[in-house]
């Protein structure tokens, strides 16, 4: 079932085309994978679907209707979440305080923060993400890179995400570490999740993911289910450049509807 | 398997958990706590008139007049932001209610709250052009600052000839507001006037905003880290402006008692408070970056100065020598709380 739909969505900042004719579709229960490297439009995609910027062509669809998120507390509250490669957590706050930073509970009549119930949560939900944290009211700062990605994780699956965007989770982390939020996202495929995982890594991506779309200068250069594509395919399609041509119009031969032409670019015009 | 040991292994045998003394000790209002300490034994001991019970109420009083700017700009600092104008924002309140009261023949409290809504728009000001221009808070309130000073001075001597507002003692509903603003209470020996009363009130609101409700975490948050806050939907322009309207609020309850307890408020007056404010909320612990700091850190800066103010001279010391001490002070905050800062980020 598809959740969120990008329909030849564009961004332009002036007359800077970040983005073009890009589209892509979000399904629950599996994990699409956005790559690219620098500068191919990857950031602009995340900002336009967790509501940072507004895109300023085609369309954006929720459970098939368009929307145009207003902020990110708007596309949180549709059930869009990211997690973003610099972890929106403030350093110096607690981990409890970040956990629930912008959904804090609150009781009583004076509308209280209620401390003993999110810090109950946030342990809770952290150990069974298999994160451990002696003290919740340790700075945010004080914990690895990898801790610090689950709990930004475990916060988005908490407050009820349907699609988790996760940009470039791994980009930072080390081999384990790697591995562990590796085991998240699998994680929050089971959950019945759409997972929309953005990296420059092809190991990474083919070790989770359930389709592959290539971005390169603001562009989609492939658009592939797992099937079509090995991981030998899918490194040699990030290094782009010759065999970019070449490829995709074996995969077009596989199955003509799945691949999108690699549009203007031509071998050599792309370094 | 027991339980025990399932816990055991879901935690990280090489993170132990933190002794009670390094949680005390890594709150940030520890270093203010104990130069407090420090400095109240030190006058006790060379200060004779500072043994006096007496006088606790000049040395609160003293704290207070900082203590009620110190929380609000403490607050502000939190949230990421300074407020330069803080000071001489105090004086346009105290200018704003008298002049318009008497140019215009008005009860004195409507003067009151006039001047309450120009202090508010103030603050709202600085924070709408903070965020409209995105440049520094340094910045934008060093020109509000300049321009109050002037605007000060100027309308003063337009409005009545003098470099001073005018005494509005005589003027209707003077007494009432001399009441709400400038009185005291004798308790024993002690003469308490009601600055202390809004001071301890202020940093208890201050500190329960700032520590239990959802303000708060988004005053922390704003300050830390404004761009990871706005994108977990925090309210980022709103709780930087309302920071702004808060320390407005606050100055004008100061001007309010700089006014009713002198009759008239010299247009001068202001320039350099906004610096002690400051101080009070770095020694109590605020980081100048923002997302880190006390309320209560900042009143006990508050008080160190009341003390050291009035112990100087108690002391028979050359009061000269008060700056001086305010820098060293100053810079010694700094370094405990960057030191503080460190430790917590390793532990």
């Amino acid at each position: 079932m598809t959740i969120l739909a990008l329909e030849n969505v564009g961004k332009s900042y002036g007359n800077v085309h970040a983005l073009r004719g890009v589209s892509l579709s979000v399904r629950q229960g599996e994990v699409t994978c956005v790559l690219g490297d620098n500068g191919a439009g990857k950031s602009t995609l995340i900002k336009i679907v967790s509501g940072l910027h507004a895109h300023t062509e085609g369309n954006v669809l929720l459970d098939g209707s368009p929307v145009h998120f207003g902020s990110p507390r708007d596309a949180q509250a549709q059930g869009i979440a990211t997690v973003y490669q610099d972890l929106a957590l403030a350093p110096l706050m607690s981990v409890w305080r970040n956990f629930f930073l912008g959904n804090e509970l609150r009781k009583g009549f004076l509308r209280m923060l209620d401390i003993a119930s999110m810090k109950r949560i946030c342990a809770a939900e952290l150990t069974k993400m298999g994160v451990s944290v002696p003290d919740l009211d340790r700075p945010v700062a004080s914990l690895s890179g990898g801790q610090r990605q689950c709990v930004a994780i475990a916060r988005a699956i908490y407050f009820g995400a349907r699609v988790i965007i996760l940009d470039e989770p791994t980009a930072a982390l080390g081999v384990k570490q790697s591995g562990v939020v590796l085991r998240y996202v699998v994680k929050a495929r089971d959950a019945g999740l759409g997972v929309i995982f953005i990296t420059h890594n092809p190991h990474h991506a083919y070790l989770v993911g359930n389709h592959f779309v290539i971005l390169k200068l603001g562009r989609v250069v492939l658009d592939a289910h797992r099937d079509e594509l090995t991981l030998d395919r899918l490194t040699a399609e990030m290094s782009g450049g010759e065999e970019l041509a070449e490829l995709s119009h074996e995969l077009r031969g596989a199955d003509p509807g799945k691949v999108v032409p690699p549009a203007s670019v031509t071998p050599g015009s792309v370094t | 398997m027991s339980t025990a040991t399932d816990v055991a292994a879901a935690r990280d045998d090489r993170v132990a958990s933190r002794p009670l003394a390094a949680r005390v000790l890594s709150r940030p209002e520890v270093g203010s706590l104990v130069a407090a300490i420090v400095i109240f034994l030190l006058f006790m001991l060379v200060a004779a008139p500072f043994r006096n019970v007496a006088n606790v109420g000049t040395i609160l009083y003293g704290a207070s007049t900082i203590g009620i700017m110190a929380v609000p700009v403490a607050l502000l600092m939190i949230g990421g932001e300074f407020d330069l104008s803080a000071g001489v924002a105090v004086t346009t309140a105290g200018l704003s209610g008298s002049l318009l009261a008497w140019n215009f023949g008005l009860n004195v409290w409507i003067g009151v709250l006039l001047s309450l809504v120009l202090a508010v728009a103030i603050g709202a000001f600085n924070g709408w052009l903070l965020l409209r221009t995105g440049l520094p808070s340094f910045l934008v309130t060093l020109g509000t600052f300049f321009i109050l000073q002037g605007v000060n001075l100027g309308v003063t001597r337009l409005a009545t000839g003098n470099v001073a507002s005018a005494d509005i003692s005589d003027m209707d509903g003077f007494a009432s507001a001399h009441a709400v603003f400038g009185s005291a209470v004798t308790i024993g020996p002690v003469n308490l006037k009601i600055t202390v009363l809004y001071w301890l009130v202020l940093t208890a609101l201050g500190a329960y905003v700032l520590l239990r409700t959802r303000i708060g975490n988004w005053i922390f948050a704003v300050g830390g880290d404004a761009a990871a806050a706005r994108a977990v939907g925090v309210p980022v322009r709103s709780t930087k402006v309302g920071l702004f309207m808060a320390v407005g609020f606050c100055a004008w309850l100061s001007g309010m008692h700089l006014l009713f307890q002198f009759n008239t408020v010299q247009s001068g007056e202001g320039v350099g408070k906004e610096f002690i404010f400051i101080i009070a909320a770095v020694i109590g612990g605020c980081l100048l970056t923002g997302g880190y700091g006390s309320v209560v850190g900042a009143s006990i800066g508050a008080l160190i100065f009341g003390m050291t103010q009035l112990g100087i001279n108690y002391a028979g010391w050359n009061p000269d020598w008060f700056r001086t001490f305010l820098g060293v002070m100053l810079l010694l905050a700094t370094i405990v709380n960057l030191y503080v800062k460190r430790r917590a980020d390793l532990r």
